[in-house]
């Protein structure tokens, strides 16, 4: 009884043999249908909601290596243009320095020059004048000296002369009264 | 030639090795032509390739988490070696397709090694034809809108700097290279390597289980069948990537070819 059920069985699938070709290279058209269907969705999917997002992250991505690069680059510009502008600015200022000695020196140099002059020319007005003046009072003195040497010459000799000189106390005496006499005129 | 229903009534008459009949699975709703394995596996190839992308692009992220270098760096892949190093400056009109065409191969190449999926569903010749059928309607639209028809065909059947009597035998030899033999070799080079590859996954793991039932001797050589699967299922994958690969490049390169301004 069962192996004429498989006999049967087995007579069945090969009359479905005959009719369904078994050939691979044929194509089946629900399978060609659907393949075309399935890769349609799958493209739109893929096109529609992941290449965008995909490419929006890589262009953001260059985007920040890509801006951070050129904003380290122009940092660096910058800093070498201020390095410059110092160093500039510094062999500015050495050379003003310099120059501003040469000058201090050269001035301080004619300063003192001119100081030199002046106090030799005070030293010498100054030398001057003393001596004039010296000379002067000189004259002054010989002057009054020559006029006052008379008159009290005169005077001694008209006192000595008006005493009577007896001795040796009384001239000495009269002459300490005449110096004294002197004293008081002066 | 044998028939799959017929294996599975004399399982035990002898080895059956595997066949084309092996492919040709029943629908497992009677008479629905749609209800099949592999029609179920194509629409859960998009399913996953959808999700896993749409999740993994989601954020777009200058810094990106792991899911997301994952799946950048499969679309960067597309992206840069069969986008924009094969097809040049223009190349980001094509990166859609080109990034649908080889996910879309790959993962259904892949499920031929899936456990329990176990079936790749690039072995179903309708599948690879729609693929190269699409193809070669993207390329030679691609090549009639550059060019306008009519320098487009001269452009294909008369060479420049060949000499005139030669045209007789390039312009046939060049049609048939543009009309049939492209889509042609697209679509049987990946449907031959996937048949080929499950019927020899097949013959080593059906081999194995039958030896397994065999006389003791036969059951001691049985594990060194099992052994064989495994080494040819890692080799599997290999190829199966690398007919992913070739399909969407050789796409790449007839987009590039038809938007030459000399073929």
């Amino acid at each position: 009884m069962r192996t004429i059920q498989l006999a049967a069985d087995q007579l069945a699938a090969l009359e479905l043999a005959a009719g369904e070709e078994l050939n691979p290279l044929i194509p089946h058209t629900s399978e060609i249908i659907v393949g075309f269907v399935a890769f349609s969705l799958l493209y739109m999917v893929l096109r529609r909601a992941v290449v965008p997002k995909f490419e929006k992250a890589f262009a953001d991505r260059t985007d920040a290596i890509q801006g951070g690069m050129e904003r380290a680059e122009k940092a660096q510009r910058e800093a070498e243009a201020a390095l410059t502008q110092y160093k500039s600015q510094l062999s500015d200022a050495r050379g003003e320095a310099q120059q501003i000695r040469e000058e201090a020196r050269v001035q301080g140099a004619a300063i003192i020059e001119e100081m030199r002059a002046k106090a030799q020319e005070e030293a010498a007005r100054i030398t001057s004048s003393a001596q004039a003046a010296i000379e002067a009072e000189r004259q002054q003195a010989i002057n009054s000296l020559r006029s006052e040497v008379g008159t009290l010459a005169t005077e001694l000799a008209s006192k000595i002369v008006g005493e009577a000189l007896d001795d040796q106390v009384r001239q000495s005496r009269i002459v300490d009264r005449f110096l004294a006499d002197l004293e008081k005129q002066k | 030639m044998r028939v799959y229903a017929a294996t599975e009534g004399v399982k035990d008459e002898g080895f059956n090795p595997p066949d084309a009949g092996d492919f040709n699975l029943p629908p497992f709703i009677d008479g629905n032509s749609f209800a099949t394995k592999p029609i179920l596996l194509a629409f859960l190839s998009v399913l996953i390739i959808s999700v896993f992308f749409i999740l993994a692009a989601r954020k777009s992220a200058v810094v990106p988490s792991k899911l997301q270098f994952a799946g950048e760096s499969i679309y960067g892949f597309v992206r840069n070696d069969l986008g924009r190093d094969v097809i040049g400056h223009e190349f980001m009109r094509f990166v859609p397709y080109l990034f649908t065409l080889f996910t879309f191969i790959l993962v259904n190449n892949v499920f031929g090694i899936v456990p329990l999926i176990q079936f790749p569903t690039m072995s179903r010749v309708s599948f690879p034809y729609v693929l190269a059928a699409i193809t070669f309607f993207v390329f030679h639209y691609i090549g009639v809108r550059r060019h306008g028809l009519i320098s487009y065909l001269k452009g294909i059947m008369f060479i420049p700097g060949v000499p005139k009597p030669a045209y007789i035998l390039i312009t046939p030899l060049e049609l048939a290279t543009y009309f049939i033999v492209r889509p042609m070799t697209l679509s049987l080079r990946l449907f031959a390597n996937m048949f080929a590859g499950h019927l020899l996954l097949l013959v080593f793991i059906l081999g194995g289980e039958h030896l397994l039932q065999g006389v003791i001797g036969l059951k001691l050589v049985s594990p060194f069948s099992f052994v064989v699967a495994i080494a040819l299922t890692f080799f599997e994958f290999m190829v199966q990537c690398l007919q992913a690969y070739i399909f969407t490049l050789l796409t790449a390169l007839y987009i590039t070819g038809a938007l030459a301004d000399e073929h």
